[in-house]
């Protein structure tokens, strides 16, 4: 019988959530899963807070995530950890990648953007990792390899064997950019 | 073999598989993937067309002709495509036609959340509800069938959820492609009135036959559980009800017009107390109420926004089905509030400098469907209005026509392939009228805001062929318009002089604000760099809304990363701080 897990992962629109939770759910159907996931299209994709939801279990119905039913929350922004962090189920893993982007009302002045967001999930959460996922990616040679940096880190979270990610990532990102995200999978894993 | 496949690829692959010879439909989210996708297939013609209803009637005409036909919408589309749909459903078909409408319950990315499953029962066609990607495969295949079986329409009614989840699909192997014969019928297709007085007693016969087939399709199923609560449903709200009631009896509903209702009966007496769980309007639960059975539905789901397995675990709760969860401790008590990320242009949209301009010249605007919408949010703030595809030139030249106060200071503006949509005829109403509306046509050469869709005027149709480029100058003159100014939009004192001397002159004028999209064309130029010696911190360059410009200890910056040296911010900087990269700054 195959652990259910809900993973949650939250950015903005030109991170890269979506190619990791491509990347995830190969990973999870190589381990014998049923797999949902669910993304929003359209505005969105604007600069916008962006969410994607994969589901896996031995037979998943609901392809969404509620509030207090993540398991993993992958957060590749600072501000939109805070703001998903309701969904986070009582006990479950919280990954912030330490950037942040400001949004166009605190740009603006219209709005601040909360001070020590990390210091505070960590006063509410036991099971916190932050890592700096944009600084190791520069270093493995890629910028936009830090959503893999990322993916690193989840690996380690969930039960699926360190092979069959190395799989699935090959099996998606385009094979010229493949040394560099295998790169930036390693030192998330290492996270 | 299976594939992870959204709710829209797996429509697009039953289409490839179920023989479909034909697809036609305007983007719009959530349905603009499926024929993206199918375009891929070699075998099926795919086009845009520049809007719903010429769609339809291009599957509506294929199908008549023998060919099996698939033809894709959003929501909203189809109020677009109601006129050829109504009489569709009396003529019928030869070849199968389905056509798709993705609903977008809680306004995703849309003006309104109405529910098409009325479409369905108003223009008397049938309709079929996938709960998952494999269903909306098989649903195509089926819906295909019904239409040829019932010669019939089908409308297979998807929402968000559905069209972009994705679940596993099993792939199977194309069938063959048929164009069946077609003879002349104009007693089937002519429908003058007494022809259609023919058709629409056929209609109501066909339709009798449809609602004897909805008792035993297998798309109509129970799943037989604890008696005591029973569930009908359909949609993604399946999904929801099965994951939060999973020993309860459902009766699920694939086929939602006609409904089977000797099924709901049978299916109603046998179990305790009854609820319908379903999306948006209480569709299911009128027509059950009707029979006379006693059901649970609005009074206690919400008619408003999406569904999710913890809304209806929660509602459930309320009705004591089931026992409420132990308190949870709120871990996120007393934690900040955080500032909302809305959706905003781009760095270098070209929308950007019109909306700066229109609100800086304190003008009325109507606006229009696309991403300029967003032109009307804080801090550019330069659209007062939008409706629907192509409402902005109408309403314009009536408040052009109604209040002498806003004569000459009212200006439509509207997309290009918002204004191929639906625009022109707005724009010869303007002309044939007398009116002196301006209107401000942003050409940014694609269909931007659902992901670069080409349309009559970008030079590529959707198989990737070249076409015939509509000359918008050309077409706005023979619309009547004497006066047509093309200008770029990143030259903002240019555009501030041609604006105001449209608005003031008397009679329609067109001004095309040209330029591509920026992530159409990537040619950044080098980045804005801000002299800090300069910069006053008076802040007018944020008065933008670009994401790459922000201020900081009363400091201007610019992030190099985000930056395409579109020279904007140059052109507002009042103290010469921003220095543009490029040699055109």
């Amino acid at each position: 019988m195959l652990k259910p897990v809900d993973v949650l992962m939250v950015g903005v629109g030109g991170q890269g959530t979506i190619l990791a939770s491509k990347v995830l759910a190969a990973a999870a159907r190589a381990a014998g899963y049923d797999v949902k996931m669910s993304e929003i299209h359209g505005m969105a994709q604007r600069g916008g807070s962006v969410v994607t939801q994969v589901r896996l279990g031995e037979k998943v119905h609901s392809p969404l995530i509620s509030e207090g039913e993540a398991d993993v929350i992958l957060a590749f922004e600072q501000l939109e950890a805070l703001r998903w962090l309701p969904y986070l189920k009582p006990g479950g893993t919280i990954i912030i990648n330490n950037q942040r982007i400001y949004p166009v009302p605190v740009l603006a002045g219209a709005a601040e953007y909360p001070e020590n967001i990390i210091g505070k999930i960590k006063e509410r959460v036991t099971s916190v990792l932050v890592l700096d996922a944009l600084q190791k990616a520069i270093e493995c040679g890629n910028a936009k390899a830090a959503n893999v940096v990322l993916l690193g880190a989840l690996a380690k979270q969930l039960p699926i064997e360190e092979k069959i990610w190395r799989e699935a990532l090959a099996a998606t990102v385009p094979p010229r950019f493949l040394e560099v995200n295998q790169k930036a999978f390693n030192e998330g894993a290492r996270c | 073999m299976k594939e992870l496949l959204s709710g829209n690829a797996a429509i697009a692959r039953g289409a490839y598989e179920f023989g479909v010879t034909l697809a036609a439909g305007y983007p719009g989210t959530p349905s603009t993937e499926i024929l993206e996708n199918l375009a891929r297939y070699e075998e099926v013609y795919c086009e845009w067309a520049p809007n719903e209803k010429v769609a339809l009637e291009v599957g509506i005409g294929a199908a008549m002709a023998g060919a099996r036909a698939l033809v894709t919408m959003k929501h909203v589309g189809v109020n677009v495509a109601a006129d050829p749909l109504f009489t569709a459903a009396y003529t019928g078909v030869n070849g199968g036609l389905v056509l798709v409408s993705a609903d977008d319950p809680g306004m995703h990315s849309s003006q309104n959340e109405q529910d098409n499953r009325y479409y369905a029962r108003f223009a008397k066609v049938a309709m079929l509800e996938p709960s998952d990607s494999q269903e909306a495969k098989d649903m195509v295949g089926l819906g295909l069938e019904i239409s040829e079986r019932f010669d019939i329409p089908v409308m297979l009614r998807i929402t968000t959820r559905v069209a972009h989840s994705q679940s596993m699909v099993e792939l199977g192997e194309p069938g063959p492609r048929e164009i069946k014969p077609y003879t002349k019928d104009v007693k089937k297709n002519l429908m003058v009135p007494a022809f259609g007085r023919l058709r629409r007693v056929s209609l109501a016969e066909r339709m009798a036959r449809l609602a004897e087939y909805s008792e035993t399709t297998p798309v109509n199923f129970i799943v037989r559980g604890d008696d005591n609560v029973g569930v009908i449903t359909s949609g993604i709200s399946y999904q929801f009800v099965r994951e939060v009631l999973p020993g309860a009896s459902v009766l699920k509903l694939g086929m939602t017009n006609p409904l089977p209702l000797q099924l709901i009966k049978q299916f109603a007496s046998r179990v305790k107390s009854l609820y319908v769980v379903e999306e948006l309007e209480p569709y299911l639960e009128e027509q059950i109420r009707m029979l006379g059975i006693k059901v649970t539905g609005k009074e206690l789901f919400p008619v408003t926004g999406e569904f999710s397995q913890g809304l209806v675990r929660r509602k459930f709760v309320e009705a004591g089905v089931l026992p409420a969860p132990p308190q949870a401790q709120d871990n996120t008590a007393g934690l900040p509030q955080a500032p909302p990320r809305p959706p905003v242009l781009c760095p270098g949209c070209p929308h950007r400098g019109v909306f700066y301009t229109l609100r800086n010249l304190k003008l009325t605007v109507t606006g229009d469907i696309g991403c300029y919408t967003l032109g009307g949010l804080p801090p550019l703030e330069g659209i007062d209005s939008c409706v629907c595809m192509g409402a902005s030139i109408g309403m314009a030249h009536g408040i052009d026509k109604a209040v002498p106060g806003l004569k000459g200071r009212t200006v439509a503006v509207i997309g290009d392939s918002t204004f191929l949509h639906s625009g022109i005829t707005g724009l010869l109403n303007a002309v044939y009228n007398g009116s002196d509306t301006t209107v401000i046509i942003l050409d940014n050469r694609t269909t931007a805001m659902t992901g670069h869709q080409d349309h009559p005027g970008t030079g590529r149709t959707l198989k990737g062929a070249g076409a015939p480029e509509v000359d918008l100058t050309m077409l706005c003159k023979a619309l009547g318009v004497q006066r047509v100014e093309v200008v770029d939009p990143l030259d903002l004192a240019r555009l501030k002089e041609v604006i105001k001397a449209e608005t003031a002159a008397p009679g329609p004028s067109v001004i095309i604000a040209r330029r591509p999209c920026a992530l159409l064309k990537r040619e950044p130029k080098p980045a804005v760099t801000v002299d800090r010696e300069k910069c006053k911190g008076c802040k007018m360059c944020l008065k933008l809304s670009c994401p790459a410009i922000s201020v900081t200890d009363n400091k201007s910056s610019v992030d190099a990363n985000l930056c395409v040296g579109c020279n904007l911010c140059v052109q507002v900087c009042k103290t010469g701080a921003m220095k543009g990269g490029s040699a055109d700054a």
